[in-house]
This record gives C-alpha cells, structure tokens and sequence, in this order.
C-alpha cells in the first residue's frame, strides 16, 4: 500500500518536474531479407526489427502507435510493469488498434534494464512485429561497461505464421527433419546393442513419442539484428573494452544456445533484474528471455557470437570485431538432442500398458518406482520419484551433464562447447530482491499439457477457448507450481507481475518475465500480486499459444482509484484483433 | 467490543460492494480469435498415380482427403477412384462424406454417407469408423459400411512409413475389404472380398507438400468375389508399378 501510494505520489510530481517523453511508432507492412529468402512481414517505423527505445527509469513515457497495416494490431512492452490498460493484449488489455487508427500508450517507467515489445495480435510477431527497450537506471549500476550492444535473436521462417499453424495441425511433425532414420537405427545398434536398440524403439513406438520432438519448426533462418548468418551483423570494439551485450531472443519457436568462441561472457542481468554476476562459456536462451553479458575482447581479432538452436536445426551468427568486415570462423552444428525416457517424467497415464518397454530388465534399477498401484498412476509422479530410475541404457548423448532445472538423464541437458560452465538457472541470483521474503498465501498447480499427434496444447488439459480465468487476490503472494507433462520445452510467461523463480535461494531468487519449464520438470514461481487489473498468462512459444495454452488472469481487489478506473473501462469493451 | 465495530462495519462493506466489485472485475471480455477454436483446413492426396499392371493394363488412380474443423469436430470428404485408360470408364469411384471427432488421444470416429458410383450399378451406405494411430507409429482406418439394401462390409487400412533419411521414406500400406453378405450384383462375394498391399519409395520434394514416388501394389481377390472376378473378364489378381506423387495443401 505504501508503495502504491510513494508511486503515485511520484508519478504525480514526475511530469512536473519534464521527465517525460514521446514515442512515435509506426506499424507496417515491411520486406525481411535473411539472406536466404526475402519475406513480407510486418515491422516498426518500416524496419523488422523495430526500433530499440531508450526510456529511462522514472520517466513518464507516451508512445503514439499509428496502424499503418489493413488488420488490427497491438503492442505489448514484454516485461514492463504497468497499468493493465496499457500491456497492449486485445481482448484483454484493450480492444486494440484499428487499421488507420493512433493508440496512445501512457504509462510510469518504473523498472530499468533490457527488454522488448512485440504485437500481441494473431501472428504479427512471428511476422517480424518487435523492438527492443532499453530502460537506463535511474541509479549507478552495480557493473561497469564502455559500449553496448542489443542483440535481438529471431528465427525466420519462410512460410507465413498462418500456413505453419495449419501444416502442425495437420501434420505435426510437418517441419521435424531430424528424425530418427533407418540409419541412426544401425548407429545406435553398433553403439547400443542391437537389441537394446530394439527395446528402446519399440518403447517409443508404443507410446507415439518421438525422441526427435526437440524443435516444432525447423526450417528457419537464425537472425540477430534482422541479419541473416551471411548477413553477419557486426558489432565494433576496441581491444581491452568491456562490452554490454544485451541479449533478447524474440524468436517464435526458437531456443538459442550461445557462445563466444574465444570470450567468456558475465551474466550480470536476466529479464532485465540484475543478477549477481556469472561467468559463463556458454547459456541457452528461452523463447522471450533476455540475458545482458558483459564481455571484454582484448585482442585485435575478430568474435563469432554464435547462437545455436536446441534442436541444432539452425543457428544465427554475429560478429563483434575491432573493425567493419573482420570475421571469425564459424562453428559447425552439434549432433541433435535426443529426449531420453527421463524427459517423460511428468506424463500421466504412465501405466504398464502404454510404456512395455520401461520395465524389466532394460531399465535397470527400479529403486523406489515399486508396485502396480504406482505404476497406474503417475500423473502426480514428479521427479524425485523419477531418480530411483536408471536410465543408463537408454541414450544419453550429454553423458553425466546435469542440471536441476532438467529432469535426471534428461537429453536436453545443454553443455558447453569448449567443455566449460554452462549456466543453469540454478546460478541466477537476484542482485537486489525487490520484495520482502514471505509465505505465499496459496499454491496453484498448473500442470502444462498437450497431445503433440493432435498438436492442442493446454494448460491443465483445457485449451483457453475452453478455460476459466485464474484469479488472484491483490495484495497476495502465490506460488505458482509448474508441472510439464508434455516433451518440450514451455516458456511461460505472466503479464504485469514478477515472476520470482524458485531456485532455492530464498530472497536472492531472480526476477524474471518468462520461466522456462523443461520436459518432465516441476518448476516453481512466486509472484507477488500487486498489479490490479486482468492479464494474460501464456507459453511463449507462437503455436502453442494459438492452440491454446493461454490463460486470463484476474486480479480481484485493488486500490480504491484504479477500480474506479477500471469500472470505467467497461464502456469502451469488445474490440476484435 | 470497540474494536468489533470496524470489522464489522467493513464487513457489511464489503458484502454490499462485492457483486459491484465482482462485475467490475469481468473488465471486459476475451471476444477475439484467440478465445474461438482454432479451424483449420487441409486438403491431401496420399495418392495420385499412373498404374502399369502385369497384364499391361493402366489405369489412374487417387485417394485424397479434404476438410474443415476444429479439434473437436472435422467434416471430412473422402474420395478415391481408379479409371481404367483402356476401357474409359472410371473402376472404382467412391465419396465419402463424414463428420469426425476424438474419441480418445490417438483416435478418431467418424460417421456419414458414402456413395460409389463407378461404370455399373451404384450404391450408397452409411459409414462408421475408427481412425487414429496405433502403438508403434500404424496409421490405421477401420470402417464399417451398411447399404440401402442393407448389405454390410468393412474394410481396414493401415500404413506405416519407414525413413531411410529425414527426405526418402518409404511407405507400406495394407488394405483389406470383408463383407458380411453377398452383393452379387457388383461383384462382391462373403468373406474376405480383396487386398491391395503396396510399396512405395517417395522423395519430399517441396516440404511435405510435393511427394513424387515409384512403388510396387499388389491386388487380389478372394473366395467367391475371385469366382465372381473370374466368371467376367476381370482378373482376380494384379501386379503393378505405379508412379505419382503425394500432395498436401
């Protein structure tokens, strides 16, 4: 309450004293060259990607968006805390932005650090609809930097959002080309056994799994900047500099593992809340994650930014360098990921009928998974249950890799090229917590589903047409518990309020916007509720947010002036995208 | 007791202002595409090719699929057909029209109407079946058929695709037709009426949206549809190369 009123009080005096500034936007129809194919698209005052702003910490922001498309559109500032109003998602924020028409957003800056906007209307962003936001603190930071760089990651596909939407409803694994083949099938035997290999397919089989369900899309162009690999976007230093690298993946599909052959890079910041600094070879970036690394070149030579995707279908590459046209070898792409049985954790109806091939023998050590009863039922089997499992036999191409944020044996677990740190989660820590530590009031479980053969996708087995919104009371804390039961990745992302990840580390928990959760993992968050208003709650992920794993989140209660506000907002409803 | 007076009072408050509140909190609701089902539409041919038979007969053949839906219902409409080059007169001719919905994560029902209309007498019947994928990646499609003069038959596909790389696959199919009572006047006998396995090499071409492919298919007939077969001119078994492509829009 205190909060609410010192930043009101101040939003009151900040206009007063000039720190406010206006933004113009335009939205319109632009051509995205990758290098390998030319695309129309959409884009911001006629570039894909859009503009980066500079806002700063305190400032009273108004951005004059003007729809220049013949559709509705929308923005919505990912990660910036704001009135309900003004987080740009139709249907839910506001009823969005007619063709034409000039929408203008006016809300307190109240946060520093790196961020990003997107369209939040049909598949405008896959599109190319984005920008990045650079929000400057209005304290010192706690690191030092001489330049900075946004390095804004996206995978361009050559077919428009609309056709690969209908090409996964109908065949799922339409744009997979890293299936498993007769030929692996003999690789794996000469490695495995012949039998063993046998086993492991049939297991597989029986349950309509694919080991190679890693990356829904293949098939893109990895773009950073809007520069195709060829394109290579080169960022300038001097030798001995400490360069800010702000990294955003606003890719629709895509997670980015990222390396500079050559650099270690510090993590000081991740979804724009400092963290206390890291030094990595290499970090994998989720889908509307953002990481700042400081790294310092010393010599005379060129660097490979090099950003390979999970699935290693595809891959964007940069270049910093002391001047224009230097570059640096290019790596190659790894071997692809393969899921392992361990990335099954979470899936329900785990029953003797559907897994004949995780029994007996092949699977090793049962441990504690004891008994018919249990087998039955493992829709609430969570990991550690998991751990009395030996998955030696089953393939584990990372070897001993591992990771608390994966599940045990997973084939996901990402390691770093050069042998060295791989961050994990684990490692972020908050530099400042920005609430008190204290109890959740209450625990929601969202358990998140879907049927890759039917390509829905939901949260608790209900696509959103379908859904209640979640309510939340304002003023409380909750934890959220995430519970993947599906074979890929989610990156989940709640609108207008932190989502303090759980990493064990009590109040140095990071702040974050999107929460990755991996393939039979329990994750939790906690969000401290005070953001009235209703948001929207989602998987990142473009097409599985079409299909359905979304959700409304309404937060009941609030200070007395923003119900009046709000009450008022109820004449101007409806709208369509 | 001085203390009860505001919980009290802010109790009374909050029980007169709560449906204002509970309404003002609806805000406004989700009424773009987002909150609808998804529809989707696609139109398929898993076949479409030149047959070369062992008695040098050749004969153009389809079986294509197109629909509209959502998850939960699909309208499908099925063709296939075989025209015979030599006689000029389409074979086989079939139409299905059904609706579809899950009926379990793998598996789908469906129900409707199908009508043959070939060179000879036609027939409608009604249609019910099963189609999903069972364990071990078999694509399979099971129907039951009743016809106006209340004939019945069933028949069962299932295919399975084999990938010798991410782009060559090869796929085998297995089709086979049994009917419950004699329709003497097409040709069907009981029992087992006829096979048609085949085999074919299939290259992705463009995407998954141009498959051209060579392969082999065997047909034959059985019990007395063979003796029926045999009685007309018409053979009861047949070797053929076939070439074509398979198509997705």
């Amino acid at each position: 309450m205190k909060r609410t009123l010192v930043a009101g009080t101040l939003s009151l005096l900040l206009p007063a004293i000039g720190l406010a500034g206006e933004y113009n936007l335009t939205v319109d129809r632009v051509t995205i060259d990758t290098g390998e194919f030319v695309k129309e698209g959409v884009g911001y005052n006629g570039k894909s990607p859009g503009p980066t702003l500079r806002f700063k910490e305190g400032e009273e922001v108004s951005i004059n968006v003007t729809n220049n498309l013949d559709e509705m559109t929308s923005i919505h500032w990912h990660g910036l805390i704001l009135p309900f109003e003004q987080d740009g998602v139709p249907g839910i924020s506001f009823p969005g932005i007619k063709p034409g028409e000039t929408f203008t957003y006016k809300f307190p800056i109240t946060q520093s650090g790196t961020y990003w906007f997107h369209s939040h209307s049909g598949f405008q962003e896959p599109e190319g609809a984005f920008g990045s936001i650079i929000i400057e603190p209005e304290g010192r930071e706690p690191f030092r930097y001489d330049r900075e760089y946004v390095v804004q990651l996206t995978d361009k596909h050559p077919h428009a959002s609309e056709r690969v939407m209908r090409n996964l409803k109908i065949t799922p694994d339409y744009y997979n080309r890293k299936q498993q083949t007769v030929g692996e099938f003999f690789s794996d035997a000469s490695e495995n056994g012949f039998l063993n290999t046998v086993k492991e397919r049939l297991a597989w089989g029986d349950m309509r799994m694919m080991q190679a369900d890693v990356e829904d899309l293949q098939g893109f162009t990895g773009m950073i900047n809007g520069k195709g690999p060829e394109q290579n976007w080169t960022g300038l230093f001097e030798p001995g500099e400490r360069v800010r690298l702000r990294f955003i993946n606003s890719s629709a599909m895509t997670y980015f593992d990222i390396r500079i052959p050559g650099l270690e890079m510090t993590v000081v910041q991740a979804d724009g809340n400092n963290v206390q600094p890291v030094n990595v070879d290499e970090f994998r970036i989720g889908v509307a994650e953002t990481y700042d690394v400081i790294v310092r070149p010393k010599d005379e030579q060129a660097y490979t930014i090099f950003a390979e995707s999970m699935g290693r279908s595809g891959y964007a590459r940069a270049t910093l360098a002391p001047e224009e046209g230097m570059e640096a070898p290019v790596p190659g792409l790894r071997e692809p990921a393969r899921l392992t049985m361990a990335d099954m954790g979470g899936m329900p109806g785990m029953d003797h009928g559907d897994m004949p091939g995780m029994d007996h023998g092949d699977m090793g050590d049962h441990g504690d998974m004891v008994g018919e009863n249990e087998m039955a039922d493992m829709s609430d089997m969570d990991h550690s249950r998991m751990e009395g499992m030996d998955h030696s036999s089953m393939t584990m191409p990372e070897g001993g890799a591992s990771d608390p944020f994966y599940a045990k044996g997973s084939g996901l677990v990402p390691t770093a090229a050069n042998g060295g740190k791989f961050l994990s989660y684990a490692d972020l820590k908050a530099q400042k917590p920005l609430y008190e530590e204290r109890e959740p009031a209450r625990e929601i479980e969202l358990r998140l589903t879907g049927n890759m053969e039917r390509y829905t996708w939901s949260i608790n087995g209900v696509k959103y047409e379908d859904a209640e919104p979640i309510r939340l009371k304002y003023g409380e804390r909750v934890r959220f518990k995430f519970v993947n039961e599906t074979m890929m990745t989610h990156p989940m992302h709640l609108h207008g309020m932190w989502s303090i990840l759980d990493v064990g580390a009590g109040q140095w928990n990071p702040i974050k916007h999107t929460v990755s959760v991996q393939p039979g993992t329990t994750v939790y968050m906690e969000t401290e509720v005070d953001a009235p208003g209703q948001w929207a709650f989602h998987c990142h992920l473009t097409y599985h947010m079409a299909a359905g794993m979304f959700r409304k989140v309404i937060v009941e209660g609030g200070p007395e002036s923003t119900q009046a506000a709000s009450s008022e907002q109820l004449s101007e409803v409806g709208g369509d995208v | 007791m001085k203390l009860w007076i505001p919980v009290i009072a802010s109790a009374v408050v909050s029980l007169s202002v709560t449906p204002v509140l509970a309404s003002a909190q609806e805000r406004m609701p989700d009424t773009t595409q987002r909150k609808q089902p998804l529809k989707v539409w696609g139109a398929q041919f898993e076949e479409l090719e030149y047959r070369y038979s062992d008695d040098d007969e050749e004969a153009g053949v389809w079986d294509a699929d197109f629909f509209y839906g959502t998850d939960n219902f699909k309208a499908r409409w099925l063709t296939s057909g075989e025209y015979s080059f030599e006689e000029r007169a389409y074979e086989k001719l079939e139409n299905q029209l059904v609706g579809q919905i899950p009926i379990s994560k793998f598996f789908d029902a469906k129900a409707g109407v199908r009508f043959d209309t070939p060179e000879g007498p036609d027939r409608t019947y009604a249609v019910l079946g099963v189609a999903g994928l069972a364990p071990q990646w078999l694509e399979i499609d099971v129907n039951l058929y009743v016809s106006k003069d209340g004939d019945t038959s069933a028949d069962l596909d299932a295919e399975y695709e084999l990938l010798l790389t991410n782009y060559w696959i090869l796929t085998a199919t297995f089709d086979a037709t049994v009917a419950f009572s004699e329709d003497r006047e097409i040709g069907v006998g009981k029992g087992l009426v006829s096979t048609e396995s085949g085999l074919r090499l299939s290259y992705d071409l463009i995407d998954r949206a141009f498959s051209p492919y060579v392969g082999v298919v065997h047909e034959r007939k059985y019990g007395d549809t063979a003796d029926y077969a045999r009685a007309g001119v018409g053979s009861t078994e047949d070797w053929f190369a076939v070439i074509g492509a398979r198509l997705s829009f």
